[in-house]
């Protein structure tokens, strides 16, 4: 790639240009300044950006060779070998720019973000060290390294949650990421045992190149009932991806996660780490492919978390979880398009969602920098003539993010939907109307909290009022940055990405599920796209969520209220967001507390300690208690046993 | 005519009063350590009647070994009586039972 560096070199020096500030601005803490510690993490994520970018150049448009070499040996164990490697294709590269991209704009948006916050040095070590622990994820070429990136980003997602470690509700939120995402991550690794069961390696291209010669095992998990092995495994890899990327029902933990800073909102819990479940789940199409069952089931929870997630984002105030719940709603449609093995398309959305909402979630802090910390939107409105920047950034994400046609989230929301109608998998038809649904809820709750926030009546208090301004530069300048790929980016790439051969040596997909080589036939590039999309269901549907919004929130103001009364039901239903968190207080919590009770109660307290412990000790003294007696202290019975043993030894040597 | 069996009988019953000594008295610990010297000298009758018959002398070599022993061991025994008497004011075997369990 370089002359005079090998690609591992350059590779390498990705990946470890972030480790390295990240263990600077660490390590060091107390030694260096703060300066010290901006400029050695942006460095870091800046060298690695600019490789990156070389590197997808290398990749898309000089045809570059698959890169698949192992750096590492750590061990080999009964010839299964556990290995660090890079594995470095046209999926891998553009996942390094998005990542990338967005972390180092995170990091220079952060200067200004946390600029009066003691843990500034802390903060930027730890989203260096995310960075490097979501290059170890995408760049990993086997099973192995995959898990350590997984991991390695819920153990900073973890720390980032939990910044704020003296607030109460930020303690509880990280321990509920961090215990929610235990409970994917189990079934995670179990699909990869699944896998280094039935392959018996890790390595990404041993597995794939012999998938299909085991397309047809079965497993006897339950006795009489042979299920496929394929189906068990996808559908354990997939509940990793549940976990990791907030699908119905692990996703509880993504709107408490917004207790964390909100630069690591739009990082972590929007543009990237959410998203590795996507990237995972495409990167193992070869087998997904495999099982159509497995699929159907992606499908089904993609269009339920698309749906109901974005039901959900209408009645929050909080302005960060509304764009949580946004942030839901779109991973359920990534999702959906892998359900629909419209890999590309779901890769494709991961990538323009990446940018637009990096770019909303900035704005949103912006906005709260503004507001001096308040993230209530009924105490904002009006914003518009302070903030400009903010203002426009922000019109020009939230209308890439309900598909606004021309933006880059038309392009990808839009092929999805095409990618689900066209599919003929069991659960297509439900998974369509869903999130042809979505569309409507999303334009709604958007246009909600852009009105409420921008527009109208200005509800802030006096004081706050007085200090509204725009923000600093190290603000807007990631904001502006952000605006120009979430407008344009869709429409540059779509040809290349879901219809050319972008990923054609990447994603595998079987003849019968190909819906984007379907669709392929009637694409004529982006501009036919955009005038066959204004006169489509997605498009009327849109505009019908716009309107219902500003007619809501703007010219009748008084009407939700009334709304929110008549249907008091509903409300609560959605208040109390299905439900889910009372279920897993009481039912999984509470459950697993009694059921631990009984466990301490009879198991540990009575049979452990009881019967095993206390009860050996006992035994043993009540037995000595009984022997003792045969300790009299008289010689003569001494001698007596004495002889008694003499006698019995010489009755064994005369015998 | 005496023969070696005449000797090992003899031997054998003095061994047995010796061992019958030990256990069946419960009076005075001065009996027991006669009843032990009393075992040795059994078992050095036995020495002397096998070194007679098979003319080998190095039974009798023994014997004097063990009279030693034997003597020394007397004379240690009774030292401990003197101070175990002193300490206990009882050589009643029945008393002596701080061995007990």
């Amino acid at each position: 790639m370089f002359e005079n560096y090998s690609d591992s070199q350059v590779y390498l020096a990705i990946v470890l240009a972030p480790l390295i500030g990240s263990i600077i601005a660490g390590v060091f803490n107390a030694y260096i300044s703060r300066a010290v510690a901006h400029t050695v993490t942006i460095l870091g994520v800046g060298i690695s950006f600019v490789l990156a970018v070389f590197v997808f150049k290398y990749f898309a448009f000089d045809d570059a060779q698959i890169y698949n070499e192992t750096v590492y040996t750590w061990l080999v164990s009964d010839g299964i070998r556990f290995e660090i490697g890079f594995l470095v294709d046209n999926l891998t590269s553009m996942m390094l720019v998005v990542v990338s991209f967005v972390s180092l704009m995170v990091h220079l948006y952060t200067i200004g973000y946390m600029s009066d916050d003691p843990g500034y040095k802390r903060f930027f070590s730890y989203i260096s060290l995310f960075t490097f622990s979501m290059y170890m994820l995408v760049m990993s070429n086997n099973f192995l390294q995959l898990f350590f990136g997984w991991e390695a980003v819920g153990l900073v997602s973890y720390l980032l949650i939990g910044f704020y470690y003296k607030k109460e509700s930020a303690i509880f939120a990280n321990m509920k990421a961090f215990l929610v995402n235990r409970v994917g991550d189990f079934g995670f690794i179990l699909g990869i045992a699944g896998v280094l069961m039935v392959f018996n390696t890790l390595d990404y291209a041993e597995v794939f190149a012999a998938a299909n010669s085991q397309a047809n095992l079965t497993i006897e998990l339950i006795p009489g009932e042979q299920w496929s092995m394929m189906t068990v495994i996808c559908i354990l890899l997939f509940i990793g991806a549940m976990g990791k990327s907030a699908q119905v029902p692990l996703h509880v933990w993504l709107p408490d996660s917004m207790e964390g800073p909100t630069p690591i909102s739009a990082l972590i819990h929007a543009a990237t780490m959410v998203t590795a479940g996507i990237f995972m789940v495409t990167r193992m199409s070869p087998l997904f492919e495999l099982s159509e069952t497995a699929l159907s089931f992606i499908l089904v929870i993609g269009a339920v978390t698309a749906l109901f997630m974005g039901f959900l984002g209408i009645i929050q105030n909080d302005i960060k979880r509304v764009v949580a719940y946004s942030t839901l709603s779109q991973l359920g449609y990534m999702t959906v398009a892998l359900g629909a093995s419209a890999y590309s398309a779901a890769v494709f959305h991961l990538m323009t969602h990446a940018f637009f909402k990096a770019l909303l979630f900035l704005a949103a802090g912006s906005v709260i920098i503004g507001m001096h910390h308040v993230q209530d939107i009924r105490q904002m409105g009006g914003l518009k003539k302070y903030m400009p920047i903010t203002y426009w950034t922000s019109l020009l994400g939230t209308l890439a993010l309900i598909g606004f046609p021309g933006f880059s989230g038309f392009y990808s929301k839009d092929s999805i939907i095409e990618a689900v109608h066209a599919s003929t998998i069991p659960g297509s038809t439900f998974a369509y109307y869903a999130v042809l649904a979505g569309v409507f809820v999303t334009a709604l709750y958007s246009l909600r909290m852009f009105f409420i926030v921008f527009h109208g009546e200005e509800r802030m208090d006096h004081h706050t009022k007085e200090h509204l301004k725009e923000s600093p530069w190290v603000v807007t300048v990631p904001l502006v940055l952000l605006a120009i790929p979430s407008v344009i980016i869709g429409g540059m790439t779509i040809t290349s990405v879901l219809y050319g051969d972008y990923f054609a040596n990447v994603v595998f997909v079987q003849q019968a599920h190909d819906v984007l080589g379907h669709l392929g036939k009637s694409y004529h590039g982006p501009l036919s796209m955009i005038l066959h999309g204004i006169m489509s269901a997605p498009f009327f549907l849109m505009a019908a969520g716009i309107a219902t919004a500003w007619y809501l929130y703007m010219k009748n103001p008084e009407l939700p209220g009334k709304i929110k009364n008549s249907f008091g039901l509903f409300y609560d239903i959605l208040d109390n967001k299905y439900g889910f968190d009372a279920f897993n207080e009481k039912v999984i919590a509470g459950g697993t507390r009694g059921l631990g009770h009984i466990f301490s109660k009879f198991g540990d307290i009575m049979i452990i300690d009881g019967i095993i412990v206390n009860g050996s000790a006992k035994s043993v003294a009540w037995f000595s208690s009984v022997i003792r007696h045969v300790q009299t202290g008289y010689l003569y019975h001494y001698a007596f046993v004495m002889i008694l043993g003499l006698i019995g030894l010489l009755a064994l040597v005369v015998y | 005519m005496l023969t070696l069996t005449h000797f090992l009988v003899l031997s054998a019953i003095v061994f047995s009063i010796s061992l019958a000594g030990v256990f069946i008295n419960r009076k005075n610990i001065i009996i027991l350590l006669m009843c032990v010297e009393l075992m040795l000298l059994a078992v050095n009758t036995n020495f002397i009647a096998f070194s007679h018959y098979l003319n080998d002398t190095a039974g009798q070599v023994f014997v004097f070994f063990i009279l030693t022993v034997a003597a020394a061991e007397a004379a240690i025994g009774l030292a401990i009586l003197v101070v175990l008497f002193r300490n206990k004011r009882t050589i009643n075997v029945e008393d002596l039972d701080t061995l007990k369990g």
